[in-house]
């Protein structure tokens, strides 16, 4: 087995009064998918900031290739190769793909003392990537507004994946998404995986994280209640497990099922 | 990564664009637009009143370029997200402190320049910095300085002369070395040659007599073209410009993308101040004097040359040249509605009129932009 990219031990994280972590133990390798399942208010968004150091922990190491590491703003664990998507605020609507694409990566070429934006090559790897992804673009200067949800997590992740992420935290992608687009950004995830890039895909859509996860770890109420390989568990015991058991197994049976 | 293009295979899910509509996305079309319909519309209604005669395109052009002076400030500031409301009171103050430094105390002329740019930008970069420690919006921010910079320009005013209006600056300006650079003139040498080739009217009279009624370009127009292409390549051609648009368009967004959303918002109030007292300056060498009202209402103006031009109110999207045009759409009606002798008042009629549909047409545009209904 591979060495894990990133090992998150014992992490907690408080809030004055509110223990949001109370001792999270995760380890990503490199290539897999790693899903993070928990319902709301589980602790996952608070988990992965820490993991993206937006948050400092209050206790615990983290570990990123083995070194341990402490990430001061957003900026640092982005140098190092974590990138994080947010759900909606990935994208600027109003600038171009190819705009967006380069946002705060802008390629420059001289033109005499002063340095330029260098559109002509920031077009021209825009058009190449997204069609990588499976994304037709009228042209590079499309503005991502008229591009759809799902496209828009899409250019996203290519964008994190061209400018050197190691490791790709998705926040929620799929949870606004329709059917059609989020089987496109699942088999995205699935190209990025690939490359040996390792993925965190937060959800709590369990057949979502059954259809790309390699393994899912299940949060509730700041703890984590186990890691589960591929084959290992079944999407029922997936779903009793975020939801804590037992209350949703009588909701189930009077809804026939169908959660 | 792979450098070349790649062309892309034809989506049947993306309809094909008419040229039409993509002309439409461009912000400068209202600009291109009604700048034509004015010039026609004066030209059949006022040709004959001499606004297009040598003196008459000198008059309105200078009226013009004083919008697009501070449009640009205004223009690129409003992209990255902010207003700036205290721009009008900003040039009766830096007016003020030109003149009270080079006369009251005594400065030379290029230093009461220099030292009104430095105090004014400074003031730029406290009102930037204020609305991004409180987080309070631009518009009140600037609004209190809108009063606090236009009392302060009142008070200095009385309190050291007893007087509101400052005269005599053209003869303090005798000799600096800096001052030609606002109040001067260029290509005087062509325009008479141009009198003496009878290419364009001379005085034929008086003191004088044998010089051209339009005797070179104002430095005013320089200052305002060097600013719009200045504004323009920074916005369009740069990893500046880029942030720019990303600061107004979604400064969270543009944050999580590294971009460094506050210093470019701080350095466009600065930016905006800037062009305040360049106008200020042009103004105070032009008339030789300050006075403490100078600038009243200029700011409006100068956010409604940007709206004009295709710019949203709220940020992330508009054009420099399209603030220009909107400048010279502006200046063109104010002075045009003059020379067809037509009532001034109903100037200000036209201005509220073609304000809402301005915003109205902007609206339309960025729904099909980012696709909303």
């Amino acid at each position: 087995m591979a060495n894990p990219l990133i090992e998150m031990k014992g992490i907690e994280k408080h809030f004055g009064a509110v223990i949001a972590l109370a001792g999270v133990s995760v380890d990503i390798l490199p290539g897999e998918c790693h899903c993070l399942l928990g319902d709301n208010g589980a602790g996952k968004s608070t988990f992965i900031k820490t993991m993206s150091g937006v948050h400092k922990p209050t206790k615990g190491q983290i570990f990123f290739e083995g070194q341990p590491m402490s990430f001061g703003n957003p900026r640092d664990s982005i140098a190092a190769g974590i990138a994080t998507v947010y759900q909606d605020l990935a994208m600027i609507p109003l600038m171009s793909v190819s705009r967006n694409f380069f946002m705060g990566n802008e390629p420059t070429k001289r033109m005499g003392p002063i340095s330029v934006f260098d559109h002509k090559h920031a077009n021209s790897v825009t058009m190449s990537e997204m069609k990588k992804m499976g994304i037709n673009l009228r042209g590079p200067d499309q503005a991502v507004g008229t591009l759809s949800g799902g496209e828009r997590q899409t250019v996203a992740i290519a964008r994190a994946v061209h400018f050197g992420a190691k490791v790709l935290i998705l926040d929620e992608p799929t949870s606004a998404l329709g059917v059609r687009q989020t089987s496109n950004v699942l088999a995205t995830i699935d190209r990025v995986r690939k490359n040996g890039i390792a993925v965190v895909f937060i959800t709590h859509n369990v057949r979502h994280a059954l259809a790309v996860g390699d393994r899912f770890t299940v949060l509730n109420r700041g703890k984590t209640l186990g890691t589960a390989k591929r084959g290992e568990i079944t999407p029922e015991e997936l779903q009793d497990l975020m939801a804590g058991g037992q209350e949703l197994a009588t909701l189930e049976g009077s809804l026939g099922g169908t959660v | 990564m792979s450098q070349a293009a790649v062309p892309p295979d034809s989506d049947e899910r993306i309809k094909e664009m008419s040229g039409f509509r993509k002309s439409l996305m461009r912000p400068e079309l209202g600009g291109i637009c009604g700048t034509i319909i004015v010039f026609v519309f004066f030209f059949f209604t006022a040709s004959g009143s001499g606004m297009f005669s040598p003196a008459g395109i000198m008059n309105w052009s200078v009226v013009s370029a004083q919008f697009m002076i501070i449009a640009v400030g205004a223009c690129l500031l409003m992209i990255a997200g902010e207003f700036d409301l205290s721009v009008g009171s900003m040039i009766g103050f830096a007016g003020m402190s030109i003149a009270l430094l080079s006369t009251s105390a005594g400065f030379p002329m290029w230093a009461a320049i220099l030292l009104t740019f430095v105090v004014c930008v400074a003031i730029g970069a406290l009102n930037g910095w204020l609305v991004i420690k409180t987080g309070l919006p631009s518009f009140i921010v600037t609004l209190a300085f809108l009063f606090i910079l236009r009392g302060i320009t009142i008070f200095a005013a009385i309190a050291t002369t007893r007087k509101t209006i400052i005269g005599g600056l053209r003869e303090e300006a005798a000799g600096d070395w800096l001052a030609p650079i606002f109040g001067g003139k260029i290509l005087t040498g062509l325009f008479q040659w141009m009198g003496d080739a009878g290419w364009i009217e001379t005085f034929s009279r008086g003191t004088r007599a044998g010089e051209p009624v339009v005797d070179g370009i104002p430095m005013l127009i320089v200052w305002a073209l060097v600013l719009v292409a200045f504004g323009h390549f920074l916005l369009t051609r740069t990893k500046f410009g880029n942030w720019v648009f990303a600061a107004g368009g979604d400064a969270q967004a543009a944050r999580y993308a590294g971009v460094p959303v506050n210093s470019v918002k701080i350095l466009m109030f600065m930016f905006t101040a800037f062009t305040a007292v360049v106008f200020a300056t042009c103004q105070v060498m032009e008339f030789g004097s300050a006075g403490a009202d100078r600038g009243l209402l200029k700011e409006f103006e100068a956010i409604i040359s940007v709206v004009i031009g295709g710019a949203l109110l709220t940020g992330g999207y508009g054009s420099v040249i399209g603030a220009a045009l909107g400048a010279l759409i502006f200046g063109v009606v104010q002075q045009g509605l003059f020379f067809a002798g037509v009532e001034s008042s109903l100037f200000r009629v036209f201005l509220g009129v073609i304000l809402l549909l301005a915003v109205i047409l902007n609206t339309y545009i960025r729904r099909m932009i980012t696709g909303e209904k």
